[in-house]
Parts: structure tokens; sequence; C-alpha cells
């Protein structure tokens, strides 16, 4: 795990992030409020005797704790879909109300677009972004699976998204689920620290810095962006805020979450960043026994 | 009308369905009040349960539904759902479209055990009775205490054929 010793400064509690970092994931499903309702859903799984537990912070979020996701009648109506724990954490952040327009930057394989068309009620418009086209096609089949008709999706680079499609007005929020080096998914996927490379950090969060300044310059003001990834970097976390705190108009807003998570750290390898980067929350696997997740909420301001 | 060499159906873009007939510019495109007579004919499906939904056109005969109202033309990947294919003479809705929107259908659904709707689901035809028309139903059978729309059957010579596409089909 020599990818995740450079971490170490940063984490709370060593030991048993590294303990986390080896166990697997649990599996989670979240509840597809488009197709049925929390209630319902636990009847279905009940009746073919899948142990399920809700998670304490969101009602919709069930660990199952013998069956994977995709093998149950509930799954195959569309009434559940898999997603890890912390993936759902931003769209909870980001918010929106029923009838908003939002922006979802890097949107397949669509986890977050689905959950923030079930957030709107299927009313409004999420428009969903993704520049490649294998991955669309997964986005997609999420969508139609899970019975979303609010959702618009365009295949484009984040970074130069354009607004021409859609003339009416700018976003009232958006999401920048951006990729990343992912070592938060270790427990998913062990390889993402074979694969890691700085060289790759750091061209990686050139297309973050971009694809934030985006959504901040198409996000009318007073609306939220939120920013998240699944990597413990900072370089691709605080240090793409601070850059965007200085080349846009908004600032960190800050935001409760009721997972254990500390704050974001404001200096890393000689570089100092903007202190309103401690409003940003990092969480570690061994904090809630999830993946490792970032998220920041940004209040647009012009 | 339109000729053949209009515009017409593109597949890179989606156009809206016009309102009626006297509006139609592209020629055979279906109109958004043909598309709620089918619902309505066919399942019973009433013009309501879309009144905030509007349908688009990608490619011949693929209709499209999108809650919500942007501008026609819109030149993207995907807009809402793909609903109806509309090419053949019977008007075939996809699986999603029904798992969506069947729970208002009336008429022509047919309920199923759940060993025949594992058997449906599967992708395999059975031999099943049934009084109503020929033609295709919305499946249904009951998940937690009430019916609950599964995919599309074509119903003919006493068979129910399952028309979920390989990539929905799974042995539960």
């Amino acid at each position: 795990m020599n990818v995740l010793e450079r971490y170490e400064p940063l984490v709370d509690d060593v030991e048993a992030f590294y303990d986390a970092c080896r166990r697997s994931l649990p599996s989670v499903v979240r509840v597809n409020t488009i197709k049925t309702t929390v209630e319902r859903a636990k009847r279905a799984l009940a009746a073919e005797d899948i142990a399920f537990e809700v998670t304490e912070w969101n009602p919709t979020l069930f660990r199952l704790l013998d069956d994977q996701p995709g093998a149950n009648w509930p799954y195959v109506h569309g009434w559940l879909h898999g997603q890890e724990e912390v993936s759902a954490v931003p769209a909870r952040v980001l918010d929106p109300d029923p009838g908003e327009r939002i922006w979802d930057a890097c949107a397949a394989p669509g986890s977050k677009t689905t959950q923030l068309a079930a957030l709107l009620g299927d009313t409004g418009l999420v428009v969903a972004t993704d520049n490649n086209l294998g991955r669309i096609s997964a986005l997609r089949s999420n969508t139609e699976r899970l019975g979303v008709t609010n959702v618009a999706v365009t295949a484009e680079d984040a970074r130069t998204h354009s607004l021409k499609p859609f003339p009416q007005a700018e976003y009232d929020r958006a999401l920048v689920d951006a990729p990343c080096s992912c070592e938060g998914t270790v427990r998913k996927n062990p390889d993402v620290l074979e694969d890691w490379t700085v060289e790759h950090v750091e061209g990686i969060a050139s297309v973050q810095k971009g694809a934030l300044r985006r959504a901040v310059q198409a996000t009318r003001e007073g609306g939220t962006v939120v920013y998240s990834t699944c990597t413990f970097a900072p370089e691709e976390n605080e240090a793409v805020l601070d850059h965007v705190l200085d080349a846009e108009p908004c600032r960190i807003e800050p935001f409760d979450l009721p997972l254990e998570h500390t704050s974001g750290v404001t200096a890393w390898h000689g570089k100092q960043f903007d202190p309103a980067v401690q409003g940003a929350k990092r969480i570690y696997p061994h904090h809630n026994d999830t993946g490792g997740f970032f998220c920041a909420r940004l209040a647009v301001t012009g | 009308m339109a000729d053949d060499a209009s515009p017409g159906n593109q597949s890179d873009r989606f156009d809206r369905l016009p309102a009626t007939a006297t509006d139609r510019t592209v020629d055979g495109r279906p109109t958004r009040a043909e598309l709620l007579a089918w619902w309505d004919e066919r399942f019973g499906i009433e013009p309501g349960v879309f009144a905030e939904h509007t349908f688009w056109e990608r490619g011949d005969g693929k209709i499209w539904v999108c809650r919500g109202d942007l501008e026609t033309p819109v030149g993207i990947e995907a807009l809402g759902m793909l609903a109806v294919r509309t090419r053949q003479e019977h008007w075939k809705p996809t699986l999603e479209a029904i798992q969506r929107f069947g729970d208002d259908a009336t008429r022509n659904r047919i309920e199923l055990a759940t060993p025949e709707a594992a058997v449906f689901l599967a992708g395999a035809d059975q031999e099943l009775p049934w009084d109503g028309d020929w033609g295709y139903l919305i499946v249904t059978h009951e998940v937690a205490g009430e019916p609950e729309p599964l995919g599309v059957g074509l119903y003919v010579y006493d068979e129910l054929r399952s028309m979920v596409p390989k990539g929905r089909r799974r042995e539960l």
C-alpha cells in the first residue's frame, strides 16, 4: 500500500485506515423513489428474505447483509440501484428542489444522476454530461432502468460544456463528481493503487479545475455547485478548490454531513491553500466502513 | 407534406412530435394526439398521465418521452427515455416505459404468478390463457402486495412471447 502511505500525515488513525482499506466493501442499494417508496422496497426485500439494514443517515440507502444488489425482483423493477454509500453523499449535499435545472458535469455511469433525478421527483431537468460514449451507454441504461424522464444526456468534455441545446437559462445547481485517482475505491478495486502515478494526478487535476470552473460559470448567481471525488489526494481536492476560488466568483459554504469525517486540509507538500477549504469534508474508509470520499459545497456569487 | 429529401428524421437529434396532424411537417411522423390516443385505446392509460411530458422522435419511429419542455430540435445523446417504436403497424412500447407508466393501465394487462413472471423475465415464451386481444400486452406480477408492471409481452396463438430485451433478461 505504498500509495496510501503518502496520506498517513492526513489520517487521524492510520492503523484503522489500513485495516478498513483491506476489507471488502459492504453491498449497498439506494431505493429509487421515482418508481417506488422506501416502505414498499422494504416489504419487497423482506418478501424475498433478503436481509438489509437502513443506513443511519439516509433512509433510502440499505446495506445488503448477504446478497448482491442485482439478483432480486425489486431490482428488476428498477426500485433499487447498487450505489456505494459515500457515492450517495454529493447529491444530498447539492440538495436540489423539485423543478430546478441541474447540471451533472461528469455523469456516467449515472448513480448520482439518477439520485438527483429522484430528489427532483422526476421534475425540472438534469443535464447529464460525459465525454466517453461507452460510459454514456451505461448511463442511459441506468436512467431508463430507473424510469427517469427528466434527464438530457450530452456527450462532451465538461470543461467546454455548451448551453446551446438548453437556451432557457443557467443552471440552479451543478455537481462536479470529477474523474480522479480513485484511491477511495480501493476496497472495491485494489488495482487502483497499482495504476496510480503522480503524473496522472497532475494531469487529472487540470481536468478537474476546468470542469469545476465551467460548472461555476454555468450556474446562476446564488446557485450551488458541489465538487466531489473519491481520491485522498489534496492535489485533486483542496488544490482544485483553491484554484477555482481564485478564478471564479464563488465561495465555500458550510454544510451538515451526518457521517464521521474530517475537514479539508490547508497545506500539502509545501503548498498552502485558502483557509476556506477547511469547509470541505474528507471521509476515510474507517470512519463509517465505506469507501473514501471528498466533498465541498460552493455558493456562486457572480 | 415533406418529401423524402426533407430533413425529416435524423438519427443525431430529437424533434418534438407535432401536436396534431395539421402541425405535421415530416411525412409519417406520429403526432402527440395520436400517441396519447394510442396509450389510451390500447392500455387505458389516460392522456392526463402525460400532461407534463413531451414526446420526441430520433431516428425513424423511435419515440422518446421527456418530462420537460425543451426547444426543438435538440442534438444530444438522450432525452428522457425511449418509450415507443412506431415504425411497424402495431406500435410497441418499451419495457422501461411500461415499468414507468404501466401502473396506470386498465386494459391489455396480464397478471402472471411469480414463477411465470420469472420465465418471462428470462426471455422465454410460454403457453398461457388470455381472453383479450392478441398483440402487445403489459405483463405484471405481484411485488410487495401489489401488481407491478414488469415488461411487454406479445400474445399470439395462445402463447405469451417475452419481449424482454436481451440486456434486461435475468434468471431469478
